[in-house]
């Protein structure tokens, strides 16, 4: 795999997508390989989408020479953007593209995460529709898991249908070993150093979900009694799922509250607790 | 709100304010400054703190004026304060307006006077002591109306987040100890923090906001709407779950979708509009069962009002990770594992706590039962309760009945003997939510009523003996 994150198209001089590639506004883009895009069957149906196509893609693939005037060639130029993203999209959940794009990732091409407890994780690029025209083009966190908008006025314009709504999630498909490890850390409202009601209450609520996604886990065999689904399992205890209705009121206030209270001895309470509270 | 404006455009607040990346800063009133009991403390923060201070307030320096600011005489026209005069007399030493023996120094000897490396470390002081002032006057009331101001006007910016669709955030620190943070900004939509878009920012200190303020912001001003107005029901009613709607730009009008703003909350306290359902079912049909049949939902909740209650997290607020148009599974291994962390329960009740403990194990919200006085035996204890409304007023009932409580007589009218052991303390304790308590009646005894309010205050302890 590692051939494919070489430099392509070595042979050709790709003028107009070098030029596309680096112009202000287009870093997200990666670079389409030149036998991706000339082959026909890559581009299929593209040709109703895109006005003038068959001179969009003589400019993108640098073999145009129609003799027109400026109003005709800057429709063109359009026609080409447009059809280079949605190639764009096409090609980046391809083994190659993907490769390019993992490369940009780790270089942190899409930005970085700006929840502060997610430590400026790197964004990946994402479409929230995959039809041209409707949504524009958003940044996945993968530590987070959640959905921003672009810092900059130039890449909020960009259309998501060049980059679609699988990519990312093909990519961590692809290169499991990508997908960063999660945190349970929260941002906890204060004021003059006491926790806020309402959102503590909502953490509460919150928290308790995630013990029950864990217990679901679990229960489907995906991961072990001692796995890491969060970086802070190595040192404390995420808690228990209640063992049923009945005790999981009880377990809303008290050994919740315990647990949040003793975080250093978050281990050894789960270890004590376990036996009596069995998962089902 | 006369302090926004309150400033000389040349005064120091006035420029610093105005400074790159001080966008965030109100301009402190100068009457906040020159109370000195707002400055308690901080000259053992801040370097050369009455020099400091001077800067601040651009009061002429002046080494013979003892105390600080107010009256500042004018007779010695000096640039200098002496500090290089005497480079001995450490900074504290000048602060708490310890005279500097004026006689004891010429003013030929201090003439020579600040170096330009002096004055900026001045200036560095003057500008970490307005910042600590500045955190401090922003949970005052004119500060919290003057940060108002500045939200109104988009100030802070908005939240980065695509489901909270461009919430208006306020600024926040992690630490309230200077140096360690620099500034984020907190978005009431999410409840969470997050590092500002401009990277300018990032030279402010978080320390001088403070980590109370946003939510202190939130409390005074519970009828703020924390979701933006415009698009809300119409979006959850186009698009469910994909409405990531031209979020783009959060400034950009929307007319055509501001046209349905019956609903700021969101969606889920709305469970009766009729597209929502339709929404559920597509993404999950369980939850949509239980959306039908939602119970009524409260106005409030745990103190804030329930549709300003994180508006951007919940259902249809959760991004959904898709390929091709199937959802990964949970159960991937690059599957969904942080719901949890944009989740909120789509039957706010289920947040009311207290109510779902006293619900199950008896007692109510203020620990104690509730029982109407029919033995004796009740009376010491309601004549604990009472204590407290009859040391207010002596007329308990009247107090009672303007809380709309309908207590009962021959319990308002029971032998109010205090007793003065425990029992009063934690009726004290619980007596903020009183009200309501005559309503619900329980058969729960007595024994088990003050067992259960003691473990209540016990922060509801594990041992769950007595159940």
């Amino acid at each position: 795999m590692e051939d494919f994150q070489s430099e392509t198209d070595s042979d050709y001089t790709s003028y107009w997508r070098d030029w596309f590639i680096s112009s202000r506004g287009n870093e997200y883009f990666c670079e389409i390989d030149e036998e991706y895009i000339t082959d026909r069957f890559n581009l299929t149906g593209l040709n109703t989408e895109v006005h003038y196509y068959q001179h969009a893609l003589d400019l993108i693939t640098d073999v145009f020479d129609l003799d027109c005037d400026d109003d005709m060639r800057e429709t063109i130029e359009k026609s080409a953007r447009h059809l280079y993203g949605l190639v764009h999209a096409r090609y980046i959940v391809t083994t190659r593209g993907l490769a390019k794009m993992v490369d940009k990732f780790k270089r942190s091409d899409f930005g970085r995460c700006p929840r502060v407890l997610c430590d400026s994780h790197p964004l990946l690029p994402f479409g929230p529709s995959d039809n041209p025209g409707q949504k524009s083009v958003k940044l996945f966190c993968a530590k987070c898991e959640d959905i921003y908008n672009p810092k900059s006025s130039r890449h909020a314009a960009i259309d998501g249908a060049y980059f679609g709504s699988s990519f990312h999630n093909i990519l961590f498909q692809v290169y499991p070993a990508l997908v960063p490890v999660k945190s349970r850390r929260r941002y906890e409202p204060k004021v003059f150093g006491f926790r806020v009601h309402a959102a503590a209450a909502l953490a509460r609520w919150q928290d308790s979900e995630r013990r029950d996604m864990r217990a679901r886990l679990k229960e489907a065999g995906v991961i072990s009694d001692s796995a890491q689904l969060f970086i802070e399992d190595a040192d404390s205890s995420d808690g228990e799922r209640a063992e049923d209705d009945e005790n999981e009121i009880g377990d809303h206030g008290d050994r919740r509250m315990q647990i949040s209270a003793e975080q250093d001895g978050g281990v050894e309470l789960q270890r004590t607790v376990a036996p009596t509270q069995p998962l089902k | 709100m006369s302090q926004s404006s309150s400033q000389t455009p040349d005064s120091w607040i006035g420029t610093f304010c105005n400074l790159v990346g001080h966008e965030y800063f109100a301009e402190v009133s100068e009457d906040f400054i020159e109370d000195d009991f707002n400055l308690t403390g901080l000259q053992a923060q801040v370097p050369m703190y009455k020099e400091a201070l001077e800067m601040i307030l651009d009061v002429e320096p002046s080494d013979t004026n003892s105390s600080a600011l107010s009256e500042e005489e004018e007779e010695e026209e000096e640039e200098d304060d002496g500090i290089l005069g005497d480079e001995l007399d450490e900074p504290a030493a000048n602060q708490n307006g310890a005279a500097r023996r004026q006689s004891g120094v010429s003013s030929t000897g201090r003439r020579h006077g600040r170096t330009s490396s002096d004055a900026s470390v001045i200036e560095s002081s003057a500008e970490l002591l307005y910042g600590l002032i500045h955190a401090r006057y922003i949970t005052s009331r004119p500060g919290i109306q003057q940060m108002m101001e500045k939200y109104e006007l988009s100030h802070f910016g908005f939240c980065p987040r695509v489901y909270c669709s461009g919430a208006k955030v306020l600024p926040v620190g992690l630490t309230d100890t200077p140096g360690q943070q620099t500034v984020k900004l907190f978005c009431p939509s999410c409840l969470d923090a997050y590092t500002p878009p401009n990277s300018r920012f990032q030279a402010v200190d978080g320390a001088f906001f403070g980590t109370t303020f946003p939510y202190l912001f939130f409390m005074t001003y519970p009828d703020l709407d924390v979701a933006p107005l415009k698009k809300r029901s119409t979006r959850d009613a186009a698009q469910g779950n994909d409405d990531i709607e031209s979020t783009l730009s959060p400034t950009e009008p929307n007319a055509t979708r501001a046209g349905m703003t019956v609903s700021r909350s969101s969606s889920l306290t709305l469970p009766q509009t009729p597209s929502i359902p339709g929404v559920a079912q597509a993404k999950d049909e369980k939850s949509s069962v239980t959306l039908s049949t939602l119970p009524p939902q409260p106005p409030a909740i745990n103190g804030i009002a329930t549709h300003n209650l994180a508006p951007g997290l919940g259902k249809g607020k959760i991004y959904e990770p898709k390929i091709y148009g199937f959802r990964v599974s949970e159960r991937a291994k690059s599957g969904p594992r942080m719901k949890w962390l944009r989740s909120k329960p789509l039957d706010i009740n289920e947040l009311d706590e207290a109510r779902i403990w006293h619900e199950r194990y008896g007692g109510t919200l203020d620990g104690d039962d509730d029982i109407p006085a029919v033995s004796e035996q009740q009376d010491n204890e309601d004549a604990a309760e009472d204590e407290e409304e009859e040391e207010a007023d002596p007329d308990g009932d009247a107090i009672m009945a303007s809380q709309g409580q309908a207590p009962t007589n021959n319990r308002a009218k029971s032998k109010r003997l205090p007793d003065g052991d425990g029992d009063a303390t934690m009726t004290t304790q619980g007596q903020g939510q009183k009200r309501g308590k005559a309503r619900r009646k329980s058969t729960t005894t007595r024994n088990q009523g003050v067992e259960v309010s003691a473990q209540q205050l016990g922060q509801q302890q594990a041992g769950s003996n007595w159940i």
